[in-house]
């Protein structure tokens, strides 16, 4: 069969994918395009042109290095812990106690909770006159000042402890419903070979749900380093964090260029963070295939 | 007849043992996460003076409605929990439907630029919305639908857009390929596929998505407020105010904000726990 | 079959009917939930909006309501209350894009100050409310350091101390507790810290706490006779070791309090010096047990500070149906009902009724006998500097920060703080205000 020259170039073929994310990509840029562009420069852009005025203002207060070393801080210490329960809290489940079903809805609660209501039920139990200390008191123990900015240490521990029970629950319903998709006849084959408990997590469990923790971690990173609401109601501006600093500037300072240059520093160090993620736990496509 | 062995119950006590820690474990945990639930109910429903005495009791000793009832009868707050609730579900079909796509394609291409795809999702999950307050209004100002609830609605898919996305991404790359190809294979169009085989399978992470998506969208206040001044969400027209009423109503909001939030959970969950754990057929 | 489902090219055709259905599709799902939601601010659609900064508690708001509904009828006005960084961007947005839909605005007169280029002139009905016994003072206030009225005078209100009658029992011997001078407060603070064996004494220093205007209108002013002339002098270091003595005497937990009204019925502290609405729930329960007295004075007489909030009108909204909402909410009878409800002090000349509930007269008495003090020495918020106006409070803030919380020394700490206040100054170019001699058209120079 004589193949037919027509001269023409062959028709552009548009990939599949590019069709699925199309939809996407039209909603995000048609919201966000402008507000980022103009909400972002205005950390550079003042009325007389380009200027790193703002940023200079932003580094230059010492408030903004506290609040660098807090959140970091904050992110280093909340995730392993976040991650190791939300990992004990699935693997509990995967052990299908009695009333599982029960047990999975009433840890999934705290996401339902809003950042307003988790820092008033946290600060009520641990202001002076809260409800640990009436506990304490309840033995004798004296009242403890926890959230007193004389005690770094409290205030830090109140503020993990607080932000672990509200945001632990989003890694675990990532978790769960990740290993919902990991088929049981892996985890019997390696446990018919012999495998202990420990090696089947190391090497069938873990390894499967790479996928889902990569999307848990890399969300729970960014949203860590946000972490703000709690914060808050529980110190005010005793324990200050980036995102607190960002608003103080615009709403106490009336002053939305050094806030958009702490936005930036934000989103910066999450995006940092982001990239880290998706190299580090890259993932194949498609590979249903094992 | 041979002599009757002993039974080993070694391995049957053991098991009996580890049932038994796994419960304890799991009630520990569960007092961990309902306590502070346990205390906001407790302190909705309590007189007010009881809210200020010292030591502070665990137990309900003046129950009383009567924070919550003038709360509920506060202007707006019904007429924001109905347009919460419609945003809220609009959010999710909205976010479900231009989401789900965009994951199947990055679980199943590897396109070029996918990672910078992603990259370019969570660009607007990182940065800190309130910097963008006077644009954002501006725009839907000048587009004409701000202060609707469609002027909510997108904010929040846009806002859900990036969890829905990553999350469904990460449950269709646990389906295997095989099983769409089968499917194909047997006469199914590759929309058929996706519908029959892929969603069904991954219905866990999808259930995961929506819950995270109704959550945030009912609880998130600064976008709400913003867009909003005749016809707000529930938490745009009570958390901006009752952060300076006295603490009984802030934890009557507080608790009644939480209400429908478990109830929507309660309702996916079903479809989030596979009960019997997939296997491959 | 060679090709896989994943290679095979779709053809142009299908690839634009698939992608203009998936990109239509959203925007015909968000139009049906476009079609109107519920109103939530209670005045229906056409109402007349009035968007706020005060009476954002729950109760106080639904009170003022009750007061729009029955004292003005036409047109109907349907009350946002909001916190101020929100209510800025709302005001800021609409005007910035043409489409103002707020009908008036209230707020503090350092809410309105940010906004100043976005209020329309009032100078009309400012002359038309000339004989409304409106203070001079206030007049200059609404002007915000322009030549023209940019608010009209809505209500006034001040910061007193509040007692409970149990601290009595440690208040120095010979000290009147409605007259006392800042010797006799620390004298007692300190007695009251050995008394009770912890501090009850308390402080508005938490994130939305007043405690800057402490410094501006009452400890500076009663310490050194000024504001800003008299920043860093010899004056003001003994004001501030003077604090740092009293802070040492204070509950450390202050620094998380916004309001007072919520430790005093706690029982957290018993002695505070705040703003008269954030104290006027600590005496609901038992009025019997409490006092309302006028802060303490100083060497140079007793410094204290106005509160006034006003009613502005964006560029671009209707001025003639604003007007008459306003002058509605300027009769002496309503501006009394407010004074009823929710503790704030009319403007106009209203003689006060001797109905009050028991709470908002005690404070009543505390504010009169402040202001007709032999030695009062009043102090205006600042004028005129516009965005600017919280980093002077936050100039304030860092001081207090650091000398009381950090324990420097206060010579040093002033000095440096001063150079940063002329900074703001210098760029903002604005004379200074009461209680500093007031020079037009000089900078003020920070002493």
């Amino acid at each position: 069969m004589a193949v037919a020259v027509t001269g023409r170039r062959p028709k552009r073929r548009l990939s599949p994918a590019f069709i699925l994310i199309l939809p996407s990509i039209i909603f995000m840029l048609a919201l966000f395009a402008w507000p980022m562009v103009s909400g972002v420069a205005q950390a550079v852009w003042s009325p007389d042109g380009f200027t790193m005025a703002y940023v200079d203002r932003m580094l230059a207060d010492p408030s903004f290095w506290q609040a660098v070393r807090n959140t970091l801080l904050l992110v280093v210490v909340l995730l392993p812990l976040q991650f190791a329960l939300a990992l004990v809290m699935a693997l509990l489940l995967q052990a299908r106690p009695k009333g599982t079903g029960f047990y999975f809805y009433l840890w999934a609660i705290p996401l339902a909770v809003s950042d307003l209501a988790a820092g008033l039920v946290w600060l009520s139990i641990f202001t002076d006159r809260g409800y640990l200390n009436s506990l304490l008191d309840a033995f004798g123990v004296g009242p403890v000042s926890w959230l007193s900015f004389e005690n770094y240490g409290s205030m830090f521990f109140a503020i993990v402890l607080a932000e672990l029970w509200r945001a632990t629950s989003l890694v675990m319903v990532i978790v769960v419903s990740g290993s919902q998709g990991i088929p049981k006849d892996y985890d019997e084959a390696a446990n018919v070979f012999g495998a202990t408990y420990l090696q089947r997590l190391r090497h069938v469990w873990l390894p499967l749900l790479k996928p889902s923790l990569q999307v848990a971690l890399i969300l729970r990173t960014i949203l860590a380093f946000q972490t703000f609401a709690v914060a808050q109601a529980l110190t005010g501006q005793d324990f200050q964090v980036l995102v607190g600093e960002t608003y103080r500037w615009y709403t106490a300072l009336q002053n939305p260029h050094v806030a958009s240059a702490l936005a930036l520093v934000v989103m910066v160090v999450s995006m940092v963070a982001a990239v880290l993620y998706l190299r580090l736990l890259r993932e194949e496509t498609g590979s249903g295939n094992r | 007849m041979s002599t009757p062995t002993r039974v080993n119950t070694k391995p049957l006590k053991r098991l009996r043992r580890q049932r038994i820690a796994i419960q304890v474990a799991c009630l520990a945990v569960t007092a961990f996460m309902v306590v502070p639930i346990y205390l906001i109910a407790l302190a909705a429903f309590s007189s007010r003076s009881a809210l200020n005495e010292f030591p502070q009791r665990f137990f309900p000793s003046a129950f009383s409605t009567e924070t919550m009832s003038t709360f509920l009868s506060s202007t707006g707050v019904v007429p924001g929990l109905i347009n919460s609730i419609g945003v809220g579900i609009a959010t999710l079909v909205l976010s479900l439907f231009v989401g789900a796509p965009a994951g199947y394609a990055i679980a199943r291409f590897a396109f070029r630029g996918r990672n910078n795809y992603q990259l370019f999702l969570l660009f607007t999950r990182a940065l800190p919305i309130v910097v963008l307050s006077v644009p954002l209004a501006q725009l839907f100002l000048t587009v004409g639908v701000y202060d609707t609830p469609l002027a909510v609605t997108l904010l929040h898919t846009a806002l859900a857009l990036p969890t829905t996305i990553l999350l469904t991404a990460a449950v269709f790359l646990a389906v295997p390929v095989d099983a769409e190809e089968a499917a194909r294979i047997f006469g199914c169009t590759p929309v058929g596929a996706f519908l029959r085989v892929v969603l069904p399978l991954a219905l866990p992470g999808v259930a995961a998505a929506s819950i995270f998506t109704f959550v945030m969208s009912w609880n998130e206040v600064l976008g709400a407020t913003i867009l909003t001044l005749n016809q707000r969400t529930l938490p745009a027209q009570v958390l901006s105010s009752l952060s300076d009423s006295p603490l009984a109503f802030r934890f009557a909001g507080g608790f009644f904000l939480i209400v429908p939030a478990v109830v929507f959970i309660a309702v996916m969950r079903k479809y989030l726990l596979n009960m019997w754990g997939t296997t491959i057929r | 079959m060679t090709e896989s489902f994943y290679t095979k090219p779709i053809s142009r055709r299908q690839a634009l009917q698939v992608g203009a259905g998936l990109t239509v599709a959203p925007f015909l799902v968000g139009s049906l939930s476009g079609c109107s939601g519920a109103s939530t601010s209670g005045g229906g659609t056409g109402a007349f909006s009035f968007l706020s900064t005060q009476f954002t508690p729950v109760e106080e708001k639904q009170r003022f309501e009750k007061i729009l509904a029955s004292r003005v009828k036409d047109p109907k006005v349907s009350y946002n209350s909001m916190a101020v960084g929100d209510f800025t961007t709302q005001v800021t947005s609409q005007v910035k894009a043409g489409k103002v839909s707020i009908g008036m605005v209230g707020g503090l007169h350092g809410d309105l100050a940010p906004l100043a280029k976005d209020l329309e002139d009032l100078d009309g009905l400012a002359g038309e409310m000339a004989g409304t016994g409106v203070s001079a003072d206030l007049w200059k206030l609404a002007k915000l350091g322009g030549s023209t009225t940019k608010y009209i005078p809505w209500m006034q209100a001040t910061y007193v101390v509040a007692v409970h009658k149990s601290a009595l029992e440690w208040l120095p011997s010979g000290a009147d507790v409605k007259k006392l001078t800042y010797e006799q407060y620390l004298d007692w603070a300190i007695a009251a810290k050995k008394g009770a064996g912890k501090p009850v004494f308390g402080f508005p220093a938490g994130p939305k706490g007043l405690y800057h205007r402490f410094f501006q209108g009452f400890l500076l002013p009663s310490f050194t006779g000024g504001q800003i002339t008299t920043f860093s002098s010899p004056e003001a270091v003994n004001a501030w070791t003077y604090m740092q003595h009293l802070w040492a005497n204070m509950n450390p937990a202050s620094t998380n309090y916004d309001n007072l009204q919520e430790p005093l019925a706690r029982g957290e502290i018993l002695v505070g010096w705040d703003h008269v609405a954030r104290l006027v729930d600590a005496p609901k329960e038992k009025p019997g047990d409490w006092l309302m007295v006028p802060a303490p004075s100083g060497p140079k007489g007793l410094g204290y500070m106005l509160v006034v909030a006003g009613f502005g009108v964006p560029k671009g909204a209707d001025v003639a149906k604003a007007s008459t909402v306003i002058k509605a909410l300027s009769q002496p009878a309503t501006q009394l009902e407010v004074l009823r409800q929710n503790a704030f002090f009319p403007v106009v000349k209203a003689a006060i009724p001797a109905d009050l509930p028991p709470a908002v007269r005690l404070e009543a008495g505390a504010v009169a006998s402040q202001r007709a003090s032999s030695n009062a020495l009043l102090s205006l918020p600042p004028v005129g500097l516009g965005t600017k106006d919280g980093e002077v409070s936050q100039v304030f803030k860092d001081c207090f920060k650091q000398i009381c919380k950090e324990g420097k020394a206060p010579a040093v700490v002033l000095g440096a703080q001063a150079k940063i206040l002329q900074a703001i100054l210098d760029e903002a170019k604005v004379p200074c205000w009461a209680p500093d001699p007031v020079t037009a058209g000089e900078t003020c120079k920070v002493g």
